[in-house]
């Protein structure tokens, strides 16, 4: 768990260093200073010989300031002991007790962690009596429902472990799992966590004092010097100012520290260097007969990773495009860069974006809003879970072609019955949660429908659903494709769906097109072998049951360690040195059939 | 949670793919007992807490320890007298009999009388409460429509990383802003504004302008602990699914963040103003403390300061109850503004 040093932790971490020090010498330096009475300098505002004024006994403000970090800090670091162990203990409770008791531990926290602090922190002063004893039990008293809270939290993670679970199944105790295998293992957060309670602590312990409930002279901490310092604070008020300083910037110094300390719990990646994409190649003549013509398209990430390269495509109107390939092979992607939605810091290039015969840079929202339709897979995610259904379609006609709000909701109903939505006019008084996933697919399909669409992308819109409900879908595509015209880009890892639905199949593989045919061809004509090897471990009625499914053996290289070669090659049964070495290009083979293979062309 | 019993519920909000129409009625009918469940589930931890609450209170009294009595009012207090307080509170009667005489008496309104004033507890906090609440609400009031905005608008500008440096200082500003306790805040406030540029009376409490102070101390750590937590949320609901589609179909910016995004990122926040207008509540004493505010939390500084345990033990009774009121009128709230959050409440 590396601890990112940014600006606001490194001042945290010199902050909490200073006021170490601080704690540790402040004493030996001032001691004598911030004792010494002074009948001749009693109340005094501030000047050069007292830089923050005097006390009632002529005594340095600003010795007592630097003297007060000790005993301060030392209060807070116990208050934050007792709350800590407190917590743990609390916290750890619901997982060794009997089912019931853990449930009623669990409520007592949940309803202690509601409760202020400082409530806490006075129900235990009046109990414990005025004095530094009764603030530090207070508040760390304020402090422990917050730790068995996170204790709690963090043991739950750890239990839905495997080996947790293995050794659950394996009949350790609970007591000794707890201690061997959760505790250890969320030690780590837990002691981040304690730098922010300690600024807790010490802002909780200030404020008692302050209030006069906490430290007692003669002894003093920065809450009981701002306390004597806030009556004067009509007549000198910088005698107020040098504890209220410490006490902020001890806060401010433990909060910030304490939150990089707290994030570094939680945290993986690391960013690299960006580099540019490549420049794209030269487009050749565009296809005018096509809705969507890409050439070149190309998405880079920062650290020179290319997810999608130097990929080209056409669809027709009226065509449905299958674009296939194992997750990680960029086809989500692609769909993403040409509806422009990759999001921040992709970047796409490409020699030519062109829908409906115009760049896409050049159409404006109203013309890409309602001339391009998507459809997600999940259709629960896609839909807006706080607005009604009705609501989520009319908006485009309200947005981009300035219908009223009647109008709109009326040609919502009307698609979503077009949709084959049972109820329309009820469904579109639903929220999203109150549809089934099919009608909710639907109901997806019907906001595309909204505009004109001339294109139609589908990203796995049929993953998420059960197989009757797939066939469903993928019968109501066919049939709006068949309406509007629209041209569409299919993308599946399946197939076998895309088999039965498209007119066309491009295959991708690590980020570039390695095989494009039509999809009655696929059975017999496919060439590429990673083609033939995905269709070939797909399980039909003849299939031998009673052996393994036939898969590819290895994976698919990640964006950044594609070699120079074919990125299959290392897969590929029929690879040779060349494969390795050179990388062919997507050449003719056969009627409207083009692969990227030396083996086969 | 190790309890994991609720965790198959979500399913079972959807219901089969095409539910014939005439069994419609009947999903309805059982999203309405769902909904009814929750609200008496709310309304019985509301009074366990209430029960819990009121114990401690009484035990708070008998925990001091040695005879409060006797305590309160010092060594020199003649044997007559504390023998005498004692039988007027009771003290002298045992355990069980006192504690039902202590829930009869505060359920009636009756919570004893001060030690050192005489008065009914009971109309004290009257009196004194209103002021509070008042401070509280302000603050609720002007904290979140400035922070919503705010984290909303950093979140935006610094999505999927983008913009280091407005994240880097949104994230110092704020983090500084909420370490700093109300009371610093307010003796700041005090110094620049009404000692130094004498724009605002120091302390008390006489017309609106007496309120301006003690509220912006008391808003201005919520504000950007409201900042902060509508930036996570917007940030996370700006990376899912309908935001693509919505981005997808062309909204213009505004809606899409107004109309898309806010709706889903007030569950969140709502839930943390519950629990900031709580700790507003017992913020407030240091902020009362630092204006002289005739509030609550003043005189629960006074009482425990002066060992005058009845005043003490009502008003924070009063205090907490308060907290639980709020907490029940949070989940209320969101249970019938989101209409998913039923589902989030089995897990």
């Amino acid at each position: 768990m590396p601890v990112r040093w940014s600006g606001p932790a490194v001042a945290g971490a010199v902050i909490v260093a200073l006021m170490a020090a601080l704690a540790v010498a402040g004493p030996i330096v001032w001691g004598d200073a911030a004792e010494r009475i002074d009948a001749g300098a009693i109340l005094q505002g501030a000047s050069a010989e007292h830089p923050l004024g005097t006390d009632n006994l002529g005594r340095d403000l600003l010795a007592r300031v630097l003297v007060a970090g000790r005993f301060s800090l030392a209060l807070a670091l116990a208050a934050t002991l007792i709350g800590a162990v407190a917590g743990i203990l609390l916290g750890t409770l619901p997982s060794v007790l009997p089912r019931r008791a853990a449930r009623l531990a669990t409520g007592t926290v949940n309803a202690l962690v509601a409760f202020p602090g400082l409530l806490l922190a006075m129900f235990t002063a009046v109990v414990a009596g005025l004095g530094a004893r009764g603030a530090v039990l207070g508040i760390g008293a304020a402090i422990a429902p917050g730790f068995a809270r996170l204790t709690q939290t963090l043991a739950a993670t750890v239990a839905g472990a495997d080996y947790v679970s293995a050794a659950r199944m394996l009949g350790v105790p609970r007591r000794r799992i707890l201690s061997r295998h959760v505790l250890p293992n969320i030690a780590e957060p837990l002691i981040l966590n304690l730098t922010q309670a300690l600024g807790g602590a010490l802002l909780g312990l200030a404020g008692m004092s302050f209030l006069g409930l906490g430290v007692q002279p003669p002894s003093f901490d920065w809450g009981r010097l701002l306390f004597d310092g806030f009556s004067r604070i009509y007549v000198t008020p910088e005698v107020a100012l040098g504890p209220a300083a410490a006490v902020a910037l001890a806060g401010i110094g433990f909060n910030l520290l304490g939150d990089a300390l707290a994030r570094a719990a939680a945290r993986t990646t690391v960013r690299k260097a960006e580099e540019p994409p490549a420049p794209p190649a030269e487009p050749d003549e565009p296809d005018p007969g096509a809705v969507l013509d890409v050439r070149d398209l190309t998405v880079t990430f920062p650290g020179g990773s290319n997810p999608v390269r130097g990929l080209s495509l056409t669809v027709a109107p009226g065509e449905v495009v299958g674009l296939v390939g194992e997750s990680g092979s960029g086809k989500s992607l692609t769909a993403a860069a040409i509806g422009g939605l990759v999001p921040y810091p992709g970047k796409v290039t490409y020699g030519r974006l062109h829908l409906g015969g115009r760049d896409v840079a050049t159409l404006s929202d109203k013309e890409l809003g309602t001339a391009l339709a998507m459809v997600f897979q999940d259709p629960l995610a896609a839909l807006n879970p706080a607005l009604k259904v009705g609501g989520q379609l009319a908006e485009v006609a309200v947005v981009h072609e300035g219908a009223s709000r009647a109008e709109a909701r009326r040609r919502a109903v009307d698609r979503l019955g077009q949709v084959h939505l049972p109820e329309p006019e009820r469904r579109a008084a639903q929220h999203p949660h109150e549809l089934s996933g099919g009608m909710r697919q639907r109901a997806v399909i019907a906001m595309g429908l909204m505009g004109t669409p001339r294109l139609i992308i589908a990203d796995e819109p049929t993953t998420a659903l059960d197989v009757t409900v797939q066939r469903q879908i993928l019968r109501l595509l066919r049939e709006v494709v068949a309406e509007t015209g629209a041209a569409t880009l299919f993308i599946s890892h399946d197939i076998a769906v895309v088999g039965q639905l498209c007119d066309r199949v491009v295959v991708m593989y690590a980020g570039r097109v390695v095989e494009e045919l039509p999809a009655d061809r696929l059975a017999e004509g496919a060439a590429h072998p990673y083609t033939r090897a995905l269709i070939a471990s797909l399980p039909g009625l003849d299939t031998d049951r009673t052996r393994p499914l036939a898969g590819i053996p290895g994976t698919q290289p990640a964006p950044d360690q594609v070699g120079p070669g074919c990125a299959f090659a290392p897969r590929c049964s029929l690879a040779t040195e060349r494969c390795t070495t050179e990388r062919p290009e997507l050449d003719a083979h056969g009627p409207r059939q083009r692969v990227a293979c030396w083996e086969v062309s | 949670m190790p309890d994991t019993s609720g965790l198959e519920t979500p399913g079972t909000v959807t219901g089969p793919p095409f539910p014939p129409p005439g069994r419609a009625p009947e999903a309805v009918r059982r999203a309405a007992r769902r909904r009814a469940r929750v609200v008496v589930r709310r309304a019985v931890r509301f009074a366990v807490s209430l029960a819990v609450l009121l114990a401690a209170s009484f035990a708070m009294i008998h925990l001091i320890p040695g005879d409060p009595v006797r305590t309160a009012l010092g060594p020199t207090a003649p044997v007559e007298l504390v023998e005498a307080r004692r039988a007027a509170l009771g003290l002298d009667r045992p355990l069980p009999e006192q504690f039902a005489t202590y829930v009869t008496n505060v359920l009636s309104g009756n919570l004893g009388t001060s030690f050192i004033t005489s008065e009914p507890v009971g109309e004290v906090i009257a009196a004194r409460l209103p002021n509070t609440l008042a401070l509280a609400l302000l603050a609720t009031l002007l904290a979140l429509p400035a922070g919503v905005p705010l984290g909303m608008w950093a979140a935006v500008r610094t999505q999927n990383g983008r913009n280091r440096g407005s994240e880097l200082t949104f994230g110092s500003v704020t983090g500084t802003a909420v370490a700093v306790p109300e009371f610093l805040y307010a003796i700041g406030l005090v110094s620049a504004f009404a000692i130094g540029l004498g724009w605002f009376p120091p302390a008390g409490k006489a017309g609106p302008i007496t309120y301006v102070l003690p509220v912006l101390a008391l808003a201005a750590g919520p504000v950007a602990m409201i900042a902060r937590i509508a930036r996570v949320e917007t940030l996370r609901e700006l990376g899912k699914d309908y935001v693509r589609l919505a981005r997808a179909k062309r909204l213009p910016a505004r809606r899409l963040h107004l109309r898309h995004v806010l709706p889903n990122t007030l569950t969140a926040t709502l839930t943390v103003c519950g629990l900031l207008l709580t700790s507003l509540i017992a913020g407030s004493v240091l902020v009362e403390f630092v204006f002289a505010w005739p509030g609550l939390g003043l005189k629960i500084v006074e009482s425990i300061t002066q060992k005058d345990y009845p005043v003490a033990q009502g008003v924070i009774l009063v205090y907490g109850a308060i907290v639980l009121v709020v907490n029940l009128a949070v989940d209320l709230l969101l249970g019938a503004l989101d209409p998913t959050s039923e589902i989030r409440e089995q897990s």
